[in-house]
């Protein structure tokens, strides 16, 4: 039967090999833009479950006094507190954009630990009050080297800003983000106080490490208490509630993404559906043949289900093969806006489940004609 | 069983009618045929095209059903078989021989013959090694590894012949058998058929147009517009 079905699948090459080709370009479609799906969540994914973020209850963009940083150090079960804010300035140009934050680096790299710096670059790091540390990723794509000078033209902070590059950290993980670039908060606070006061002294948000993940709920909402009735009220959530945050704003497109995914994998189930059922016409005498010799409708449910699935899943492992020089090429590509772009084993395993299925929905209705099909009938003769 | 004895009535066909339809229009093809066939005969049907043997073949054969009458095949009433039930019944006793060969273009001679042994529980070897008997059995041993393709018309019935004595069954339906050949393939395969019939008493039941076929068998019958001359006179 085996025998039968993979020489059946291969009775018109050329059809079998378009079909294939479809097949192999839908699978690859679907796993590229859902690895362009999980690129977009792979914030909230990195996120830890013992870091708290506090930002002004109203909106991110306004900001928090820095003088909040003690009283929230003072509530019990926090074990380290840092702060910062989004810098947003150019790199020589503007299409050369990465993420900047300006942060109060000691705390913060003790909080995220999966940022890995070499000891003698940290201390080198904490010791200058203009350096900076850039993600490996970063530092690769600009070429630069420790002890560069990095200058950015401010934006929100007006002015250039001159940085030395004595950093590059690694990412603890795979999936660890690479392409971050940070510096001292105080360096760009100390020339606000000298330039423009009154939007000195002033934070983004903060962020606690808990000594209890269990108590992180009850000690976010300590904090907002604790600035209750303020002039800047907070809002505490978790990191990745935080991060979901930024995500939903751009939800829509996640959407999109996804319909559009699901939309290629309906055209090919279309066109697999088409040729089977070419086939199954095509070999209605045979399988008229087939039953005349004992066969039953289950057997011809077999060989078009099995010539079908063989097919999808041919077209299904060529597409998930050429997905990973696809996404390679993809990482390589758009870097700048997807800072991890890896294949997953669900991405995989879902690809691969779909071939199997588009295999056996489109043999439905041959398999149901066939397995129907009177042998008189099939055999096109009445004498 | 005393010596010179009638053989049993093996086919036992009785007020069979069947009509297809059409969209909206019923078309009669056969109508109260009565016919008996004893076990060991070599029957050919007879009749001008539309004339329903090849239907009356196909009930016999048990690829179709009968809308009146009753059809016993060796004591089985046939015409009360489910779909599956036919299938198996089918599979074990009867080999069906097309006009057209009609043999599988992807498999080999070998692979073709072995096709209806799929559906046993024989392991593999022994379903090469009846498939390899048959082959020789109608000649055609040598051309095992063959595909259709690479076979002549003439060989290609050698073959659907064989794959319709592997399962060794009661009844051979033959429905043109030599329709598509040439003179010489189609004595070749008479021959075939006459030696099936006479050396190993295969039942043999043939659908022909071709006077010099029908000679070769023990009875003929001749079916016209449905109706089989034979009913009158009792079968």
């Amino acid at each position: 039967m085996f025998k039968l079905i993979l020489r059946n699948s291969l009775r018109h090459r050329l059809r079998t090999a378009l079909t294939i080709l479809g097949m192999a370009i839908a699978i690859l479609s679907f796993g590229l833009l859902r690895t362009v799906v999980d690129a977009w969540y792979a914030g909230v994914e990195g996120a830890a479950a013992d870091r708290l973020v506090t930002r002004n209850a109203i909106s991110l963009i306004f900001r928090l006094p820095l003088a909040y940083l003690n009283k929230i150090k003072a509530i019990p079960g926090i074990k380290r507190v840092a702060y910062g804010y989004w810098f947003g300035g150019v790199y020589i140009d503007e299409k050369n954009f990465f993420p900047q934050f300006a942060v109060e680096l000691q705390n913060y790299l003790d909080i995220y630990s999966e940022f890995v710096i070499a000891p003698e670059q940290r201390q080198a790091l904490l010791k200058e009050r203009n350096a900076c540390v850039a993600g490996r990723k970063l530092a690769q794509r600009f070429g630069w080297r420790l002890g560069d000078i990095i200058t950015l033209r401010g934006t929100v902070f007006p002015g250039n800003w001159e940085l030395v590059l004595r950093a590059i950290y690694q990412g603890a993980e795979e999936t660890t983000d690479e392409t971050r670039f940070f510096f001292h908060w105080d360096y760009v606070n100390e020339t606000l106080v000298k330039n423009t006061p009154a939007i000195a002294n002033q934070v983004g948000w903060f962020i606690s490490q808990v000594e209890d993940i269990d108590r992180a709920p009850l000690i976010a909402a300590q904090i907002d208490d604790t600035f209750r009735n303020s002039l800047a009220e907070t809002l505490t959530e978790s990191e990745k509630a935080f991060q979901m945050g930024f995500v939903s704003m751009t939800k829509a497109i996640v959407v999109a993404i996804q319909i559009v995914s699901y939309v290629v994998i309906a055209i090919i189930l279309i066109v697999l559906a088409n040729t089977m059922a070419m086939t199954a016409r095509e070999r209605q005498e045979e399988h008229a043949v087939l039953k005349t010799l004992g066969f039953q409708g289950r057997h011809l449910v077999v060989l078009i289900a099995g010539e079908s699935v063989a097919i999808a899943l041919m077209g299904g492992v060529v597409g998930l093969i050429a997905l990973f020089p696809a996404a390679h090429y993809f990482r390589t590509a758009l870097g700048n806006y997807f800072r991890v772009f890896n294949v997953s084993d669900q991405t995989l395993l879902i690809c691969l489940v779909i071939a199997l299925m588009v295999g056996l929905v489109s043999a439905i209705f041959p398999a149901w004609r066939a397995a129907r099909l009177s042998i008189a009938e099939g055999l096109r003769r009445i004498g | 069983m005393a010596t010179g004895e009638a053989p049993p009535i093996l086919v036992a066909i009785d007020n069979l009618t069947k009509s297809y339809r059409r969209g909206s229009q019923i078309i009669p093809v056969l109508q109260h045929v009565c016919l008996n066939i004893q076990a060991g005969e070599f029957l050919a049907l007879m009749g001008p095209s539309g004339s329903g043997k090849t239907t009356l073949l196909n009930l016999i054969a048990g690829i179709d059903h009968p809308d009146e009458g009753t059809l016993r095949i060796a004591g089985v009433d046939i015409s009360r078989l489910s779909e599956s039930e036919l299938a198996i019944w089918r599979h074990r006793n009867v080999g069906f021989i097309f006009q057209f060969y009609n043999l599988v273009p992807v498999l080999t001679a070998l692979e073709n013959v072995e096709l209806p042994l799929m559906l046993s529980e024989l392991p593999r070897r022994e379903r090469r090694a009846h498939a390899e008997l048959a082959l020789r059995l109608v000649g055609i041993a040598d051309r095992q590894d063959h595909y259709p393709r690479q076979l002549s018309g003439g060989q290609q019935q050698r073959v659907a012949i064989a794959r319709a004595i592997v399962t060794d069954p009661v009844i051979i339906a033959a429905d043109e058998p030599t329709g598509d050949l040439d003179k010489v393939s189609a004595q070749e395969v008479l021959d075939l058929l006459t030696r099936l019939n006479q050396e190993m008493g295969k039942t043999i039941i043939m659908v022909t147009h071709d006077p010099r076929a029908a000679e070769r068998a023990s009875r003929l019958q001749h079916l016209d517009k449905g109706v089989l001359n034979a009913c009158a006179a009792g079968g």
